[in-house]
């Protein structure tokens, strides 16, 4: 009876809504101190970022040569 | 009468009464029951008994939407971006194409790095699935998939084997030998089966567990060595286009995105859904968990990509221009989380300032639609795959 089935599922949201309201929250100030910190912690390992110099990256080009 | 259908994933005796039949997993409280669906019937009606109708429970579940929405916005003290204020502004980024990758006969869908940070797995829309060396361009194995549009494929943390599939409903795993003359496709296994198709695949920590999406709307993990399935993950209501393992030091989590329009983050040994985040306006194409864990990229057909907090559970900033109207398929972050590679359907990329929220570089190349991004995993240089056929490295 597709009744009972929509009840089933209504009763399956509910208690997945629940959950959800009952999980702790962080302020945004704080979550996004964090990641800017994790950032700047981490910005020196970060080849892409700081750019590595021709001798230590693998795939930019060791000879001085230009490219089209 | 008839019950629904629904997809049994275990069949045995049921709780209550006792007899073999298909049974379908609920969740109580977070208690495991199995019950068949007759009992699981007769259940619901002696919960409608016990004063819930279906017009209360609808009026409890509207409560308890607006009660997060309120929850969320107290939350909501200050953006991202003011926060980033004090951070130093990015230099010039001199990025450009160091290696182009041809050879695959039809668009490129999908591809992985090696944890050896120089081979690279990718699979096109031909059912060729191609494994290449990044550093000299050359191909070291390339399998032919019975199947076209292989949309998933990965490489496994051993780099001893690749896990692909498609159309084909499977995620077939190739063991690869060194031995460059032997037919990959005959040590082939067949590991996951889905009723629609695979749209993205992933190992876990080790070679020995897999975790699948699919078309279906359903997300998978599997057992290598058996096929068995370990656990499910129900909750999309509609394709799932792909998903993310959380980094292995923050824990059990794996987050996927959908045509539904949300992302949703799973805990990976009970298969709840923890949290669901559905502030996109389109479908979700690719999901990436930042480097430390707590947070993840999307990027979505609505033209923008967004950065949601998993502690703050909310979305703290949004990626977009007025000028990009098209789609992005793809993005990944830069080890320390700082930048974030988008690859849209204008062919482009772009490169945007994670924590300012302002672009950075655009990168120009592809002659046609980049369907997948990834970063090697020391971080050196970026892979991205496209629909004109080729692979292309940046550093």
């Amino acid at each position: 009876m597709s009744g009972s089935s929509n009840l089933v599922a209504m009763k399956k949201i509910v208690q997945q809504l629940r959950f959800e309201a009952s999980i702790n929250r962080v302020k945004v100030s704080q979550a996004a101190a964090d990641l800017q910190q994790f950032c700047m912690q981490n910005a020196l390992q970060d080849p892409l970022l700081t750019g590595v110099s021709s001798s230590t990256n693998p795939f930019r080009p060791q000879k001085v040569c230009s490219f089209l | 009468m008839c019950d629904q259908t629904f997809l049994a994933i275990t069949f045995g005796p049921c709780d209550s009464c006792s007899e073999n039949r298909p049974l379908m997993n609920l969740y109580i409280k977070t208690e495991p029951i199995n019950y068949c669906s007759l009992c699981m019937e007769i259940m619901a009606c002696q919960g409608l008994a016990s004063g819930e109708t279906l017009k209360s429970l609808k009026a409890e579940s509207e409560t308890l939407r607006k009660k997060l929405e309120e929850e969320r916005k107290k939350l909501h003290d200050v953006e991202l971006e003011k926060v980033a204020e004090k951070a130093e502004a990015l230099g010039e980024l001199n990025m450009k194409t160091r290696r182009t990758l041809k050879g695959h006969g039809n668009k490129v869908l999908c591809m992985d790095w090696c944890k050896d940070k120089r081979r690279i797995v990718s699979s096109s829309q031909d059912g060729k699935v191609i494994v290449w060396d990044a550093f000299t361009t050359n191909k070291e194995h390339a399998v032919t998939m019975p199947t076209t549009w292989v949309m998933a494929c990965a490489y496994a943390p051993s780099g001893c084997a690749i896990a692909c599939g498609g159309l084909d409903n499977k995620c077939s795993v190739y063991p690869l030998s060194l031995d460059k003359d032997e037919n990959l496709s005959a040590k082939k296994k067949s590991v996951a089966m889905h009723t629609n198709y695979l749209s993205g695949c992933t190992f876990t920590n080790s070679d020995m567990q897999i975790l699948t999406s699919s078309g279906d709307g359903t997300s998978a993990l599997w057992d290598v060595e058996s096929g068995q399935l370990l656990q499910s993950f129900h909750g999309h209501s509609a394709d799932v286009l792909t998903l993310d393992l959380a980094p292995s030091e923050t824990g059990n989590t794996f987050v996927s995105g959908g045509s539904d329009k949300k992302a949703n983050v799973w805990d990976l040994r009970s298969g709840q859904n923890v949290q669901s985040f559905d502030t996109h306006d389109s479908d979700i194409n690719c999901v990436k968990y930042y480097p430390s864990g707590d947070a993840f990229a999307s990027a979505s057909d609505d033209s923008t990509c967004r950065l949601f907090d998993l502690r703050a559970d909310r979305e703290v900033s949004i990626y977009s221009k007025d000028s990009i109207i098209f789609g992005a398929a793809s993005v990944d972050f830069s080890l320390s989380g700082r930048l974030l590679f988008a690859g849209y359907n204008d062919y482009t990329i772009n490169v945007w300032d994670v924590l300012k929220g302002t672009r950075v570089a655009i990168l120009f190349g592809h002659e046609n639609r980049v369907s997948s991004l990834r970063v090697s995993p020391d971080g050196t240089a970026f892979c991205s795959g496209s629909w004109d056929n080729t692979l292309r490295i940046w550093a």
